[in-house]
């Protein structure tokens, strides 16, 4: 079980979050939900050891620890896949740095049949598609060997079909890889088709404003009407969050105004 | 032909011919300027002169480069490595560029002598500040995301060096290359104007002082494409190795 208690962290005089706190249950799959710039990437920041927090505690498996950089594998929207290796040893990367057991590469064979790209082994990064790109950054993220995964924001870089598809690779990590997974995600309706438990955040300080749990068999299909209900729901609260930041009206972006032709 | 190649071509081939024109209209004599003519056929003619010359010179600008590598990888790796080691040594770098490293040459044959180690030792200089440089340049350019990624992994220093940093710099390292074996062959004739006993600045000295103009322009015609060609081999060999872009 991965558990966060009261995270503080403050970067000069803007607070990003204080006391946050939240558990993932092993084999869980958690998602942030919030609105831009409300903080989720700094939380990640700082569970990773990237940034200090300044006060809490974070433990996993019933340990604690100043970090999970080095416990978890991490995912984020760029793939950063390395544009000189080809994507079986861009996938290898984590194994090599680490010096892994020497079956890793059937690992990753397996994992490539397993994910779709079988036969573009040999092909640079920039020979293929951006979700099959994704596809193999996330070969890599298992190769990590580590049970907890941090997705930060996984798919949003890809078109809406790709990001279908995408999808249901991410439920294998759970059903098939027995992953424990704590997504952010501004796409609601991903976090309520693939999560265990969605939680909704609002800014500064970045806190739980609800939570869902969401007990239904995967796969989901978006167009249950229950799940629709708390999309809108869900929609709605971030709605209310982000209204806040407003243009001002004297900001015009035509000075001399504009004459009206009617 | 690409396009761009067409119009370079014109150019060059309409410059020739005006030069041409213009010495033979209006009878400039060789020991003045010596027309484009002239210059290939004392190139090709006098060739048993001019390459054993050319070869020196040649041999200086790639003990040069290969000198210059030497120190300026490990130096700019080093100084990626320690912030306080580039703090210290930047200053450096740069008085070594304020200094015209030309006005060096007569000391270095004063120290060295007149033998090949002065120019070589010249060419490495003139060379040495844009590939530290721009290796350096390359280490920093490197993307902080790639960056997190290798520390996540666990991955060390100089794992992450050769794994990341170093192919990551390698566009960099070449573009300073480029600049560098260009630039090189200035270092090297230089070296032989100002004291040797062979290369292709020596004969350019020698040719000059009897007046023998077109000997100095066929001279000149050699360096250039020995310049040229060292630019288009490490062009090429850029191409083979950063396959990726």
């Amino acid at each position: 079980m991965l558990k966060v208690s009261c995270l503080k962290k403050s970067f000069d005089n803007l607070t990003v979050f204080d006391s946050f706190s939240l558990t993932v249950p092993r084999g869980g799959f958690t998602a942030l939900v919030g609105p831009s710039g409300c903080g989720k990437s700094t939380f990640f920041d700082v569970l990773t050891g990237v940034v200090s927090m300044d006060n809490g505690e974070i433990s996993w498996l019933g340990e604690t620890v100043p970090h999970v950089g080095q416990k978890a594998a991490y995912m984020q929207q760029k793939d950063l896949l390395l544009p000189w290796l080809s994507l079986i040893d861009n996938a290898l990367l984590p194994t090599k740095v680490s010096k892994g057991n020497h079956n890793s590469r059937e690992k990753a064979l397996f994992l490539f049949e397993r994910l779709g790209l079988r036969g573009f082994e040999q092909y640079t990064p920039h020979k293929v598609s951006g979700g099959m790109r994704q596809r193999c950054a996330l070969v890599r993220t298992l190769m990590f060997e580590h049970e907890l995964v941090l997705l930060d924001e996984p798919l949003s870089a890809l078109d809406a079909i790709t990001r279908r598809s995408l999808q249901s690779v991410l439920l294998l990590l759970q059903s098939e890889f027995k992953k424990t997974i704590l997504m952010i995600t501004h796409d609601v309706e991903e976090a309520l088709l693939l999560a265990d438990e969605v939680l909704v955040l609002t800014t500064f300080p970045m806190h739980v404003k609800e939570q869902f749990a969401l007990e239904w068999p995967k796969p989901r299909r978006s167009d249950e009407t229950e799940l629709m209900k708390i999309k809108e729901h869900v929609l709605e609260e971030l709605q209310g969050e982000s209204s806040n930041e407003y243009i001002p009206l004297s900001f015009s972006p035509f000075p001399g105004g504009v004459e009206e032709t009617s | 032909m690409k396009r761009s190649g067409f119009f370079a071509l014109t150019a060059v081939i309409l410059i020739l011919a005006i030069w041409e024109i213009a010495c033979r209209g209006l009878s400039v004599p060789d020991f003045i300027l010596p027309a484009p003519s002239r210059i290939f056929f004392v190139a090709i003619i006098q060739a048993p002169i001019l390459l054993p010359h050319a070869g020196i010179t040649a041999l200086e600008i790639l003990l040069g480069i290969t000198l210059s590598l030497l120190f300026a990888v490990p130096l700019a790796t080093i100084m990626f490595a320690h912030r306080s080691i580039e703090q210290a040594l930047s200053p450096f770098l740069v008085v070594s560029q304020a200094i015209p490293v030309f006005a060096l040459a007569p000391l270095l044959v004063i120290w060295l002598g007149y033998g090949i180690a002065s120019k070589v030792l010249m060419a490495a200089i003139i060379i040495f500040f844009p590939i530290t440089v721009s290796l350096l340049e390359g280490y920093k350019n490197c993307g902080t995301e790639y960056v997190i990624l290798f520390r996540l992994m666990g991955a060390g220093f100089w794992e992450t060096l050769r794994l990341l940093y170093w192919p990551w710099a390698l566009p960099f390292f070449f573009a300073g290359l480029k600049v560098g074996v260009t630039v090189a062959t200035i270092g090297a004739v230089i070296g032989e104007w100002v004291g040797a006993q062979q290369g292709l600045g020596y004969l350019m000295i020698q040719a000059n002082a009897r007046l023998n103009v077109d000997l100095v322009f066929a001279a000149i015609l050699w360096l250039s494409v020995m310049g040229l060609s060292m630019w288009v081999f490490v062009g090429f060999l850029e191409r083979r190795i950063i396959h990726w872009k």
